[in-house]
């Protein structure tokens, strides 16, 4: 519905504050434990600290750019499928 | 609130589900043709799967007073054997008639390989030639991105099929402009870890103002939550969207895109 307003009367930093403070707080825990246990160097580990340079951004946008720094930047059809899953992150 | 399941697996969920779903206010479900967790023997083993979705399926949701709906294709993830997707292409034109057909479904790519893109094109060859709609998966995580370039390139190779009449599920952040702008349908998929949140799914309802998009669960033999639309609602509540706006996404859009087909029809 193109004259459609989305609501703006409504508090965001109530509703999804302490979710959010919660996610980051498990983020930090996680790069604490790979870092302890010398795992650091796993390039889905460094994919995600260079995804997280990311969130300083001014613009609107971050998701957008989190899930680009995650994409294969590649655009030709590869030979065959050597797997049937993902990894989250592009294998160097 | 009624709603519709627009993408869900339900040869993969207990009668459980279905019960579930019709108490939180699910009249129609329409089920994609998919993997089943493994790789099929033979193309007999896609007959009896597309006879399961025209005619079990819809008998099963019945029961619950739920209208089941459905798609035919081979799935992406098993056309890296083509002579066999060649086969099971092969079966779809005798089931395309029956009563709950909607079209050609879910096809696309999901390791972007050449296989997988020879078989998509062959599935737009089918729909085109039978006037179907086409509902288009697109591939996870890191090769969403350019599965979802190479499909839409892909797409408008084919004259006939116009863009108003295919949907492309599973956008994200990084996909829904490149879909919606082009003319196409977009799906956003509630889905644990690998696909998209509520509020995520909400934001970008609200950036696109809602427009040619639906939502779906996505249900499968995977962690899932075939409950994923209403609770969907409920937060699109809390973030103070009005009755009307909600219906707009979970009834009248899936509702205007299927009832193209000339089959889908709920009162
Ligand atoms: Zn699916």
């Amino acid at each position: 519905m193109k004259s459609w307003t989305p609501p703006q009367s409504v508090n965001l930093a109530d509703l999804g504050f302490m979710d959010a403070r919660s996610k980051l707080i498990d983020l930090a825990a996680f790069l604490d434990r790979v870092q302890r246990a010398g795992q650091e160097g796993d390039f889905r580990v460094q994919a995600l600290k260079r995804a997280i340079g990311l969130l300083s951004q001014e613009a609107p946008g971050r998701a957008r750019e989190v899930l680009l720094s995650f994409s294969d930047p590649s655009s030709e059809p590869v030979a065959k499928a050597a797997m049937q899953g993902a990894i989250g992150a592009c294998p160097p | 609130m009624n709603y519709i399941e627009p993408h869900g697996h339900m040869v993969s969920r207990t009668t459980d589900d279905y019960e579930r779903m019709a108490l939180a206010g699910c009249q129609a479900i329409c089920e994609p043709a998919f993997w089943a967790g493994f790789d099929r023997a033979s193309a007999q083993g896609f007959y009896d799967y597309f006879r399961q979705i025209t005619e079990y399926e819809p008998k099963r949701a019945a029961r619950y007073g739920i209208a089941h709906y459905c798609w035919l294709c081979i799935n992406p993830k098993e056309a890296e054997d083509v002579q066999l997707a060649e086969e099971v292409i092969g079966l779809i034109p005798e089931f395309l008639n029956r009563p709950g057909v909607l079209g050609i479904g879910e096809i696309g790519l999901n390791k972007n390989s050449r296989n997988e893109l020879r078989i998509f094109e062959r599935h737009l060859q089918v729909a085109q030639d039978h006037d179907q709609l086409v509902l288009v998966h697109t591939p996870h995580l890191e090769d969403k991105l350019k599965g979802t370039r190479l499909i839409v390139d892909a797409l408008k190779n084919f004259s006939g099929l116009r863009p108003e009449r295919v949907i492309i599920d599973h956008v994200e952040e990084h996909t829904i402009d490149h879909v919606l702008d082009q003319g196409f349908w977009a799906g956003i998929t509630l889905y644990p870890e690998s696909k998209c949140t509520p509020h995520r799914a909400i934001d970008m309802l609200e950036q696109r103002r809602a427009e040619r998009i639906w939502m779906n669960s996505a249900c499968d033999w995977g962690i899932s939550d075939p409950l994923a639309v209403p609770r969907t609602m409920q937060e699109m509540r809390r973030r103070g969207w009005s009755p009307e706006m909600v219906r707009h996404v979970v009834w009248d859009n899936p509702a205007a895109f299927m009832a193209q087909s000339g089959k889908f029809a709920l009162a």
